[in-house]
């Protein structure tokens, strides 16, 4: 069993930072390529700000209508033949795919990498049932074999080097095209034998009921169109009204995530295969996932966080998980989208210290393609996370009091200096507590005796 | 002159403000505040330094304790009450007077008011750029420096823009660019009390590309940022020394 990394950020964290190895400087470095193919992307400054603004939209109306947007999907899916189950739980979620891997007989599948499954465990619910899983994402396979997590969600081995990653595949090729030449062998026969395929869904289009599959390695498509049985699986926030809202999504996302105008492969699934068809599944199944998701949708400002297309941008971007890496991160998701997520998934007990793997800098907020109000939500995280569990209440009450009467605000100020100056080895208030803010350094007049004494006014 | 010069001239001009201190500058880098509230009698501003203004409640803010947060706030709210913008020498203050103070008091008495302040509030150098326009001259010797925004405020508020704007008025300024601008000192947002070692990191790395740049002066936005840079900065080699933004542009401009 693969495990998810641990809960506890502090540690994770620590470790992750302390990681001087080729693979931090060189996951560190793809960041760096990341973000700025990202930016020569969104050079314009006016078309980005334009098409975030649609972007945000096109998602804000998605969740205002959630509810008729699901129902119009299920209907036109289910026109199209492609067979909607709901599961409210992962543990559904893994039972409903279990039952369909019994029902069909199911001995191998071949899967696409997708975070819904990684949220679901559901490569290793599959494998409990006796059937061989591969994936067929040529990392994501490399992964498996290692035993190990996913760092980042749109490219799973951010955090290893190609010298890492060679004696995974048995093989003594460490060039990409030698790799892919690799892949391509193993993976066909795997494609050829598998009975079902199973991926995920990046967007869900309600009018016409089709399903959009994003990537670069053409293996989605393979296990989407290969095997005789396709299941896919979602996040119920996935939906999106009309077919004209895929380009511009599309766009935003492919931009933001790897910095390119378009993925290699888009596919745009309607049902299995029809008589007039030369390829394509016999069954198509598609698993629409709760988990949480519709606690978020709940509250007007949570429910931000569903308009959320999976671009990575914002850990891209984010200082904290350059240092840290992705593995500091519980859960599926890592970086801000995941700090606000995984509470909400895992529980506040779990990822509560997670609240606190932020500096509020900013990038995330403003790297969001859909507008989602990052630091916001991180701000409201953290109130709920005090509102749960609040340790330093009677300091935060001692420091309101004195900040809200300007008499014993000017008084402290006096305290503090006087202290500052009677005793000057004496130590800040913590070891934490940068060393320039100190009461020793406190000037002999404040702003407010200049002001007065320059006779500002004073209302 | 650029658009928002020529927006800002046109723009209808205040000849009254407010000035918001902050409580860091209040306590360690007056001076500063100083500067800019004399910037803005340099333009023929009158300024109004409310005496009872503490702090923005930032600190409780971030750490997630609202109510403390937001006695704090409404007391600094309720002082200023004239219909006058509120100019802050400080990206990190304004950024939370502006845009988090109308999530703070959603859905009580005190929102319309709150959302009114908010709007009023303008960080130093966003207002002396597209409200007031300034054209400052340089009386100054050649210098090197460079740029260090708040992290919240260099896009959000137009920080990095406006300061920019700022800098190259200055003829004898050589302004060197850092990289990784999306870097941060560390220490706000509780991660320097709650993360410490990570907050270091991210300090260090901040020295290390300012001491790189060679620069005699390191300019900042926000007293937060300077001290918590600051030793950093001094031990370095070369070290560097911070200065507040609108002490720069002061004495730069009235020597």
């Amino acid at each position: 069993m693969i495990s998810p990394p641990t809960s506890d950020f502090g540690n994770a964290a620590r470790e992750g930072m302390h990681d001087d190895s080729q693979a931090r400087t060189q996951a560190r470095l793809a960041l760096d390529g990341l973000k700025s193919r990202r930016a020569v992307q969104f050079s314009d400054p006016h078309e980005w700000a334009a098409l975030r603004a649609l972007g945000g939209l096109i998602r804000e109306h998605t969740l205002r209508h959630l509810p008729e947007l699901l129902e119009t999907l299920e209907t036109n899916l289910t026109a199209n033949g492609i067979q909607v189950h709901w599961a409210e739980t992962v543990e559904q979620g893994n039972a409903i795919v279990a039952r369909l891997v019994g029902e069909e007989q199911v001995k191998q599948m071949v899967k696409a990498q997708s975070a819904v499954c990684t949220e679901m465990g559901l490569h290793h619910a599959i494998e409990s049932l006796g059937v061989t899983v591969t994936e067929s994402d040529v990392v994501g396979g490399l992964l498996q074999q290692g035993r190990e997590w996913p760092s980042h969600m749109v490219i799973p081995a951010l955090h290893k080097t190609g010298d890492q990653v060679a004696p995974l595949s048995g093989a003594t090729v460490t060039d990409v095209e030698g790799l892919c030449r690799m892949a391509r062998r193993t993976l066909r026969d795997k494609f050829a034998a598998a009975d079902a395929g199973l991926s995920g869904v990046n967007f869900a289009v309600a009018e016409t009921g089709t399903l959009v599959l994003v990537e670069n390695e053409g293996n989605a498509r393979m296990c989407a169109s290969v095997p005789r049985m396709h299941i896919a699986v979602m996040g119920l926030e996935k939906v999106t009204a009309r077919l004209e809202d895929v380009p511009p999504l599309l766009s935003l996302l492919t931009r933001s995530a790897s910095g390119q105008a378009i993925t290699a492969y888009v596919s745009m699934l309607s049902g299995p295969r029809r008589s007039d068809e030369k390829d394509g599944p016999d069954a198509v199944h598609l698993i629409i996932l709760d988990n949480g998701r519709t606690r978020l949708y709940a509250d007007p400002q949570w429910r931000k966080t569903l308009q959320c297309i999976r671009c990575g941008a914002c850990q891209n971007h984010c200082p904290i998980y350059d240092k840290v890496g992705g593995h500091a991160y519980p859960g599926a998701y890592s970086g801000l989208i995941g700090t606000i997520l995984a509470p909400q998934q895992l529980g506040n007990d779990d990822a509560g210290t997670l609240a606190q793997a932020s500096r509020l800098c900013h990038p995330c907020t403003e790297v969001c393609p859909v507008l989602i109000p990052l630091d916001k939500l991180l701000i409201r995280r953290r109130i709920a996370q005090v509102q749960a569990a609040g340790d330093d209440l009677w300091l935060w009450r001692l420091w309101a009091l004195i900040h809200r009467f300007p008499l014993l605000y000017r008084l402290h100020l006096v305290v503090l200096r006087s202290l500052g100056r009677v005793l000057p080895q004496m130590k800040p208030p913590s070891v934490n507590w940068p060393a320039a803010l100190h009461p020793r350094r406190m000037t002999a007049q404040n702003l407010h005796q200049l002001a007065r004494a320059q006779r500002i006014s004073d209302a | 002159m650029d658009q928002s010069q020529t927006a800002a001239r046109s723009a209808a001009r205040p000849n009254t403000v407010y000035f918001y201190g902050t409580c860091l500058i209040d306590q360690f880098q007056p001076a500063a505040g100083l500067a800019g509230l004399k910037l803005l009698q340099a333009e023929g501003l009158d300024v109004i330094y409310p005496q009872g203004q503490s702090c923005c409640g930032q600190p409780p803010l971030v750490a997630g304790y609202a109510d403390e947060a937001r006695q704090v706030a409404w007391a600094q709210v309720r002082l200023f009450s004239r219909d006058l913008p509120i100019v802050v020498p400080s990206g990190s203050c304004a950024t939370t007077m502006k845009r988090h103070y109308p999530d703070l008091f959603r859905g009580t008495e005190q929102q319309a008011e709150v959302e009114d302040f908010s709007a009023r509030v303008y960080e130093l150098n966003q207002f002396l750029v597209d409200v007031l326009g300034v054209r400052l001259v340089d009386h100054g010797a050649p210098i090197q420096v460079t740029w260090l925004g708040s992290c919240q405020a260099i896009r959000s508020l137009d920080l990095d823009r406006c300061a920019h704007v700022l800098l190259r008025q200055l003829d004898n300024v050589t302004l060197i660019e850092l990289t990784r601008d999306f870097e941060c000192c560390g220490f706000g947002g509780g991660l320097g009390q709650h993360r410490p070692e990570i907050a270091a990191t991210l300090g260090a790395q901040r020295i290390a590309a300012v001491s790189a740049t060679r620069a005699e002066l390191a300019i900042f936005d926000d007293c937060g940022c300077m001290l918590t840079l600051e030793n950093g900065l001094a031990e370095a080699v070369p070290p560097t020394r911070p200065r507040h933004i609108a002490e720069f542009l002061w004495d730069r401009s009235h020597d």
